[in-house]
């Protein structure tokens, strides 16, 4: 009995923090991009600076009409938000924050899990797309695939570099393996794995499937109201995800300069929004890619980076073994 | 692709760090609201009448490219007083300013000989029926007391025209004594003199003015 206790608590906390930490990093977004551009950024919701605006924004999407495009798909297009967002919670179940089953699920192929489901969050916009029965809406879909195709190799290249390093394939064992000259040795991987999380999630400057200035909103051109906020949230918890998994994989989890077991919560957090801070810096600070310049980074820079980190982490390991 | 002694990711570098600087200045944004906004010593809000120096001239009607200035007044006979002829006045009855129309230009306040108009900061005056715009001389008597005292003369700037003529008018006798040969063509500019002393109370006396006489000066004064 007291163990389903622990299940159902863990579980409410990994809802709790699906639901308040993709806001935080929304809100975060909100005022860090307000000053890198010289702006305040929200000011009046809440009245302390503007900290409840995402709680208004959520409201003001809560009242909106539910429209559906006569000609689109319409179950595909009601279901794709909630493909786009689900699988977010559903890495986060796999994500330890802290030493000693400080996780809600202690998956054995922790890692091949979280990439797949974050794999299944892009079909979302996929689905997004096509069912929309709108032009810019399919272009953004099928860049939206393009994109996943060319990142999802890279990615999976530098986790299993990770996973080699570490010799198991479940994240808590990772992070546990983890020790600090894993930063030189994994620093390829780690950046090559954050890039491509990028621009798996679309963020800018891999922003090519909603780019609004061609293409409208991409494949949520045609959404609004609520199912638009769950589009929105799956960015945000995505982004959560992807910095918690490289916070897990690349930069040691839980392990901070001391009380480890105690606070190894904290540290994951402070990584974990360190990280998110990078992505809204970089994503104040670059221009959109092209296209074809997105193709090209991939396959061009990330693929053979990747694939030298794995034959590093090979190389390494064999000779240390 | 780089220029030779460039690194690779040098721009990238580049590009963050200007965000990251941007990020620790502080923004520039203006609460307007909440704080007053500090607003330069000569801007232009909304234009004050100073009803007692306005003799109804109608040279500010007449400037004003948009013509959104309205003036009524009627005549008025004074009674003769010590012998001499009676005279007339203009009083005025209506002087309005549809800042519906008004484009700020400030050709009013140039033109008015007599500094009964002159700018004020204030500018929160908006309404929500366009005929509330036109403000009529009450109120635009009211705005007098937000007018804010004229600026000290620039100390780099040339003294103004008043302080020159005065001046060259006080240095005359002197010189004129000096050379007394000279003092036939001394005399001839002589009654420029007090010509700027002559014209402020004029200006000053609600009555029709002499016309031409007193218009150079009057634009000039430090309103």
């Amino acid at each position: 009995m007291p163990d389903l206790l622990v299940i159902a608590l863990k579980l409410v906390l990994v809802a709790a923090g699906f639901a308040v930490l993709p806001l935080l990093i929304g809100q975060i977004e909100h005022k860090a991009m307000a000053h890198m551009q010289g702006r305040l950024g929200p000011m009046y919701a809440g009245g302390f600076h503007g900290w409840a605006q995402l709680v208004a924004d959520g409201v003001k999407f809560a009242q909106k009409e539910d429209v559906v495009p006569r000609a689109a798909d319409r179950r595909i297009f009601k279901l794709a938000p909630a493909v786009a967002l689900v699988p977010y919670l559903l890495a986060l179940i796999v994500i330890p924050v802290g030493p000693g089953g400080q996780v809600a699920l202690d998956l054995g192929p922790g890692v091949f899990f979280a990439l797949a489901v974050m794999g299944i969050g892009v079909i979302g916009a996929i689905m997004a797309g096509w069912a929309s029965a709108n032009k810019y809406s399919l272009l953004g879909g099928m860049r939206v695939a393009a994109q996943l195709m060319s990142y999802e190799l890279p990615m999976v290249f530098a986790a299993s570099s990770a996973a080699m390093a570490a010799g198991t394939l479940s994240l808590t064992g990772i992070a546990e393996q983890w020790h600090w000259w894993w930063l030189p040795w994994q620093g390829i991987g780690a950046v090559v794995f954050f890039t491509a999380g990028l621009a798996e999630l679309r963020r800018p400057p891999f922003d090519m499937p909603v780019a609004d200035s061609e293409i409208i909103f991409g494949p949520y051109t045609e959404y609004g109201g609520l199912r638009f906020a769950f589009f929105l949230l799956a960015e945000y918890a995505g982004i959560l995800v992807l910095c918690a998994l490289t916070t897990v994989l690349f930069l040691g989890g839980w392990k901070g300069p001391f009380l480890d077991t105690e606070l190894g919560w904290l540290w994951t957090l402070l990584k974990v929004f360190a990280l998110a801070f990078v992505v809204i810096w970089l994503r104040v600070s670059y221009p959109r890619l092209r296209e074809d310049q997105l193709q090209r980074l991939a396959w061009v820079y990330l693929v053979p980076l990747s694939l030298a980190q794995l034959a590093l982490t090979g190389v390494l390991k064999v000779a240390t073994a | 692709m780089y220029a030779v002694g460039r690194l690779p990711g040098s721009g990238l570098a580049k590009g963050l760090a200007v965000t990251m600087r941007a990020m620790t200045r502080r923004s520039i944004t203006r609460q307007y609201p909440e704080v007053q906004p500090d607003l330069a010593p000569r801007s232009r809000g909304v234009i004050a009448l100073l009803e007692e120096n306005c003799t109804v001239c109608m040279l500010c009607a007449r400037e004003c490219p948009d013509w959104c200035i309205y003036i009524d007044s009627h005549k008025e006979t004074l009674p003769a007083e010590g012998g001499g002829r009676a005279r007339t006045r203009n009083v005025l009855d209506r002087f309005a300013i549809d800042f519906a129309l008004c484009m700020y230009c400030g050709i009013c306040i140039e033109v008015c000989p007599f500094d009964a108009l002159f700018w004020s900061p204030e500018f929160e005056y908006a309404e929500y029926d366009i005929n509330e715009l036109t403000h009529e001389k009450d109120r635009l008597r009211e705005w007098m007391w937000t007018v804010p005292p004229p600026q000290p003369p620039d100390p780099l700037g040339e003294p103004p025209k008043e302080i020159a003529t005065a001046e060259k008018a006080a240095a005359r006798p002197a010189r004129a004594a000096a050379a007394a040969p000279k003092a036939r063509r001394a005399e001839a500019p002589a009654p420029e003199a007090p010509a700027p002393e002559a014209q402020a109370p004029e200006a000053r006396a609600p009555e029709t003015p002499a016309p031409g006489k007193p218009a150079t000066g009057g634009d000039e004064g430090p309103a």
